[in-house]
């Protein structure tokens, strides 16, 4: 059993994720922005017959309350031993690209709040000796391209920043999780057409328990985007610049 | 939130099960109740699974509010078995929290990929609706959102003329967010069923006759390609058990495609009707039956409506009073003189209990539902001629399975659509709603 905290907890991804996890029966504490979603979320998870819950408000961009946030996640739970990531905000390339302080407030939200968070909990279970980190990157993080390089960029920092932290942790046995989804049906995406390339919440709320349970390091959900992610970095840039996708 | 339509655009493959028509939309999902609706410049529609065979879930050229992301549980009561839960749930996922922990859905209809929005909007009915009426019988409490934002709380106390509106109001009053449901107490998940064979109608309504009192399910499949005969089939929760046998490992096959032909015809169904029929024994002893197998038997072939072929199909269920046998034999022969109809043909009787809401369909009398592939104008033509016959014996048509009837039989089968008119939201509309009711 395990003692989790999700931060973001009311993203679909998170959602999904949450009721799989109360129905292994592990403890959870929600945090999120939108009050009357995170407490239906709570409602929902206790009506599904979660052992223990506990929930608080959580916004990225106060970088001074994370501490006492943790704190009482840890109090409420009676300890800690592992945190989600799943909150992030998918701007609209487009309108914000040409606004330096729209993209820079993005990549607070997206990158530099994940990396203040990551700290805190790096040190906290660093000093307990355990623990389990999951933070859900994406595959527009593996390469910029022009119509999503701000949150791109963003994500590619949060998988550097996960990847020295997993080398960092590795030997005191605390798994660092780097989760890669690749398009998703989310309020986030409202706005796209779907095609067959899309996955659901579900699908990747399934890889993620799947990847605490067996300590895996990175993991592109579906899976095939493991195979295609390589071959798009590995487009020579003269090719890449004038391609249009 | 101002919702724009450029975001949006008109696709089509979100219809109903029957496939007909086909109509193209702009889809929106819905994720968080406690967000007013985005303002549409064309009409919008909550649009739960697309469960009902027609028009009444479908809003060409307009908005489809989809509840899928409606699918929070809120809480329930043990003790008295009131769940509180949004309505983008579908019966499947509410089965999966309450049968194991001793309660069952008071009503349900044949399959469990309905919603509950979607069950409340037709108020729908079951094999024990001679015990027990219909769905809305059983919502204790509803929150109702309108495209303005108002937040309206219904029940029989409060708001209590918006509440018999949205009972069987389609959709048309307002987003249902969530509902509180009066749950039924079981003791496993198992029932004891009985079949028995049946040669014609009247022998079919002596068997229903026979069981009513005794049993809390009842329904009867019947061959359309003979005068009536059938399997009548009851049933009632099996009491505390020591030895329940294990859960059947559902299985589920999909039809992975839509086949260029129906596969329902002429050819294939007089075959395959009577080797179902012979199939059973006169009288089957009583059989410990699993829910899924007893209430779903089609939920096991996902997506059956496809062997129906590209153009889809028509189900035309009616109810006539009681006393009206004689329609429902008139309704058979023209059926079975035109070698219509198909698999899937449904008899029942209903009980008397008045339904809670203007527009519900089920009353009291004899319900028959029917499959028609659809081969062309004739399919229409057939069902005009069925209508006939259903309006001489005073009785009304299925909104939640229609794609065709006119308006004068829908005035004549729902004379409170008057009444209704005020209730519904401007902000709302429906295809079904744009063909039948004016």
């Amino acid at each position: 059993m395990r003692k989790i905290l999700i931060l973001g907890a009311t993203s679909a991804i998170a959602t999904a994720t949450a009721r799989l996890l109360a129905a292994e029966g592990h403890e959870l504490f929600l945090a999120a922005r939108n009050a009357p979603a995170l407490q239906a979320l709570a409602d929902d998870l206790r009506t599904r017959g979660v052992r223990r819950i506990g929930s608080a408000h959580f916004d990225a961009v106060q970088m001074g309350a994370y501490a006492a946030l943790i704190e009482s996640a840890a109090a409420a739970l009676e300890g800690l031993d592992t945190a989600i990531l799943a909150y992030g905000s998918l701007p609209d390339q487009a309108t914000i690209q040409d606004d330096p302080e729209r993209v820079a407030a993005d990549l607070n939200a997206n990158f530099v709040s994940a990396a203040a968070l990551l700290t805190h909990l790096a040190a906290r279970f660093e000093r307990q000796g355990y623990g389990t980190i999951v933070a859900i990157s994406s595959v527009a993080g593996d390469r910029g391209r022009a119509v999503n390089y701000v949150y791109g960029s963003a994500k590619a920092g949060l998988t550097a920043f996960l990847s020295g932290l997993r080398q960092r942790l590795w030997s005191k046995g605390i798994d660092v999780i780097t989760i890669k989804p690749g398009f998703v049906d989310t309020p986030m995406t409202a706005g796209f057409q779907k095609g067959a390339l899309w996955s659901t919440p579900h699908v990747v709320a399934a890889a993620i328990v799947r990847a605490m349970r067996s300590h895996q390091t990175t993991v592109y959900v579906p899976g095939f985007w493991r195979w295609i992610m390589p071959g798009i970095r590995a487009l020579p840039e003269r090719i890449f610049v004038r391609m249009r996708f | 939130m101002a919702g724009d339509l450029e975001k949006l655009s008109l696709r089509s493959g979100i219809g109903s099960w029957g496939r007909y028509p086909q109509q193209r939309h702009h889809l929106h999902v819905l994720w968080d109740r406690s967000r007013e609706l985005p303002r549409f410049p064309a009409p919008a529609l909550p649009y739960g699974r697309g469960r009902s065979y027609g028009d009444v879930c479908l809003n060409d050229g307009g908005v489809l509010l989809s509840t899928r992301g409606l699918d929070r549980f809120i809480s329930l009561d043990d003790e008295r078995g009131w769940l509180r839960c949004e309505a983008g749930l579908t019966f499947e996922q509410i089965l999966g929290l309450i049968v194991p922990r001793g309660w069952f859905l008071p009503v349900t209809p044949g399959t469990r990929l309905a919603t509950l929005g979607g069950a409340i909007a037709n108020d729908v009915h079951g094999k024990n609706h001679h015990r027990v009426g219909s769905f809305g019988h059983f919502v204790r409490e509803l929150e109702l959102l309108r495209t303005d934002g108002q937040r309206l709380r219904c029940s029989r106390q409060q708001n209590a003329e918006w509440f018999a509106a949205t009972i069987g109001g389609l959709g048309l009053t307002g987003l249902i967010t969530w509902a509180e449901l009066e749950l039924k107490r079981i003791h496993n998940p198992w029932l004891i069923a009985q079949t028995i064979r049946f040669f014609d109608v009247d022998e079919f309504f002596a068997l229903s006759a026979d069981s009513e009192r005794d049993y809390e399910y009842t329904v009867a499949w019947i061959d359309c390609t003979t005068r009536g005969r059938g399997l009548f089939m009851r049933a009632n929760h099996a009491p505390p058990l020591d030895d329940l046998p294990p859960a059947p490992r559902a299985k589920r096959l999909r039809v992975p495609f839509t086949p260029p032909l129906a596969l329902v015809n002429r050819a294939t169904l007089m075959p395959f009707n009577a080797a179902y029929f012979w199939s059973h024994r006169a009288r089957g002893a009583p059989e410990l039956t699993h829910f899924d197998a007893f209430f779903y038997p089609l939920d096991a072939l996902l997506e059956w409506n496809r062997l129906y072929g590209p153009r889809g199909f028509l189900q035309y269920q009616c109810v006539v009073p009681p006393g009206e046998s004689a329609a429902i034999t008139a309704l058979l022969d023209w059926i079975g003189q035109r070698r219509a109809g198909s698999f899937l043909a449904v008899l029942k009787t209903f009980g008397d209990r008045a339904a809670d809401g203007m527009l519900s369909f089920p009353r009291a009398g004899i319900t028959l539902a029917l499959d028609f592939p659809i081969v062309g104008p004739k399919t229409f033509a057939l069902l005009t001629e069925l209508d006939r016959i259903v309006l001489d014996a005073k009785g009304a048509i299925y909104p939640a399975k229609d794609a065709r009837m006119p308006p004068a039989m829908f005035r004549a089968g729902f004379p409170a659509s008057e009444r209704f008119t005020p209730f519904i939201d401007p902000g709302l509309s429906s295809s079904f709603r744009r063909r039948v009711m004016h």
